[in-house]
């Protein structure tokens, strides 16, 4: 190759270079995350979500989170509760926070059930002690299950402080009261929790606990984005999160 | 050797003897039993050209699942320059819509058993 020859063709290079994205995105390759559906996928950068106990307990007994997301997630249902699987459940207020453990404590609280799921924590013990990296925390800080590798060894369910992770003793399967195919089941010898709807943020879909509270208790949002709705509710608001003296950082932040 | 003649005649009957079922299929044509698979399927192009998907589907869907699920990406640009939503039971069960005709048989004649369908569930069959 003569010297021009070179030029040339370095010059062309570097331009399909600097133009090679648009140029790529054009031609249909698209990034991670984007899936194919009407909806765009919604992306953040560190998700995260504020229960508003105020709000969710306006209304006893009720359990519409739940249920929507046991449903759409195939979680079964045991009688017996060494079998129970679980994703989000409701516990008692001194439970879920035992560091406000007081014997005067308000009357309101004492007797009321606080809604609680994974806290997708930012340093989550549960990822450390996995040894098939079966679970591991995204970018975006959803702590996330791989089922195909999970070895139902349980040292993340030793660790998980919140009690967030359930095993499967026995084959769900025959426990699920309603099938849904668009979503997987587990099998006997697996953990399973809360994913933050991962496969519907892809859709474009807000996590269907948020999406089915008729209270609008539950406010999913990102955390580094000052402008969002969860920010602008912890801003004004008193809250706090479970068992932070543990140094987990819950992303679960609790307006009381 | 002592005796080789009874020893070699003695090997022969014995391999013969263990390897009766072979004789067997061979001799009631049963060698060349293949599964007759009806492929039914709503498009006419598969995701990737049909010889590569007969003999490394199990590849292409394991590079789906970690690619979703680790990657959190979830399309797949084909070769025709489709995209294609990377989902067993949504894109490849969508089309070939009968499982126990298109997967079942053929794995269930090579003897293997995968376990995908230990948590995927299979959509209600179509023809």
């Amino acid at each position: 190759m003569d010297r021009r020859g070179f030029i040339r063709l370095t010059g062309m290079t570097s331009v399909v270079g600097l133009l090679g994205k648009p140029i790529l995105n054009a031609a249909g390759l698209l990034r991670p995350g984007e899936a194919l559906t009407n909806k765009p996928p919604i992306v953040g950068k560190r998700w995260a979500m504020v229960i508003d106990t105020r709000k969710c307990l306006e209304k006893e007994g009720c359990r519409d989170c739940i249920n929507a997301c046991h449903h759409i997630h195939n979680v079964p249902e045991f009688d017996n509760a060494k079998d129970e699987i679980k994703w989000i459940w409701k516990e008692k207020y001194e439970q879920a926070f035992p560091e406000q453990e007081n014997e005067y404590i308000e009357d309101g609280l004492k007797e009321k059930s606080v809604l609680v799921l994974c806290n997708h924590c930012d340093n989550p013990p549960c990822v450390r002690v996995c040894p098939t990296q079966a679970t591991w925390k995204r970018e975006d800080g959803i702590v996330m299950m791989d089922w195909h590798r999970c070895i139902g060894c349980r040292y993340c369910m030793a660790a998980c402080p919140y009690g967030s992770r359930s095993f499967n003793w026995r084959d769900p399967r025959p426990f699920i009261k309603e099938i849904v195919t668009d979503f997987p089941t587990r099998t006997r010898g697996v953990v399973e929790k809360c994913t933050f709807c991962e496969e519907r943020l892809a859709k474009g879909l807000i996590p269907a606990c948020v999406e089915a509270c008729p209270e609008k208790a539950l406010i999913f949002g990102d955390l580094e984005d000052p402008q969002s709705e969860l920010r602008e509710l912890l801003r004004v608001h008193f809250s706090f999160r479970r068992k932070t003296n543990l140094g987990t950082q819950p992303e679960l932040y609790y307006i009381v | 050797m002592y005796d080789s003649g009874k020893i070699i005649i003695g090997l022969l009957l014995f391999f013969g003897l263990i390897a009766s079922p072979i004789w067997y299929n061979l001799a009631s044509g049963k060698g060349s039993y293949k599964p007759d698979i009806k492929i039914v399927t709503t498009e006419k192009q598969c995701v990737a050209p049909t010889p590569y998907m007969r003999t490394s589907h199990m590849d292409l869907v394991y590079s789906w699942r970690d690619l979703v699920v680790r990657e959190n990406h979830r399309s797949y640009n084909s070769f025709t320059g489709r995209q294609y939503d990377m989902s067993l039971t949504g894109t490849c069960l969508n089309c070939h819509s009968n499982k126990t005709e298109f997967c079942d048989k053929c794995h269930s004649f090579v003897g293997e058993a995968p376990f995908c369908w230990d948590c995927h569930v299979v959509p209600k069959e179509g023809n």
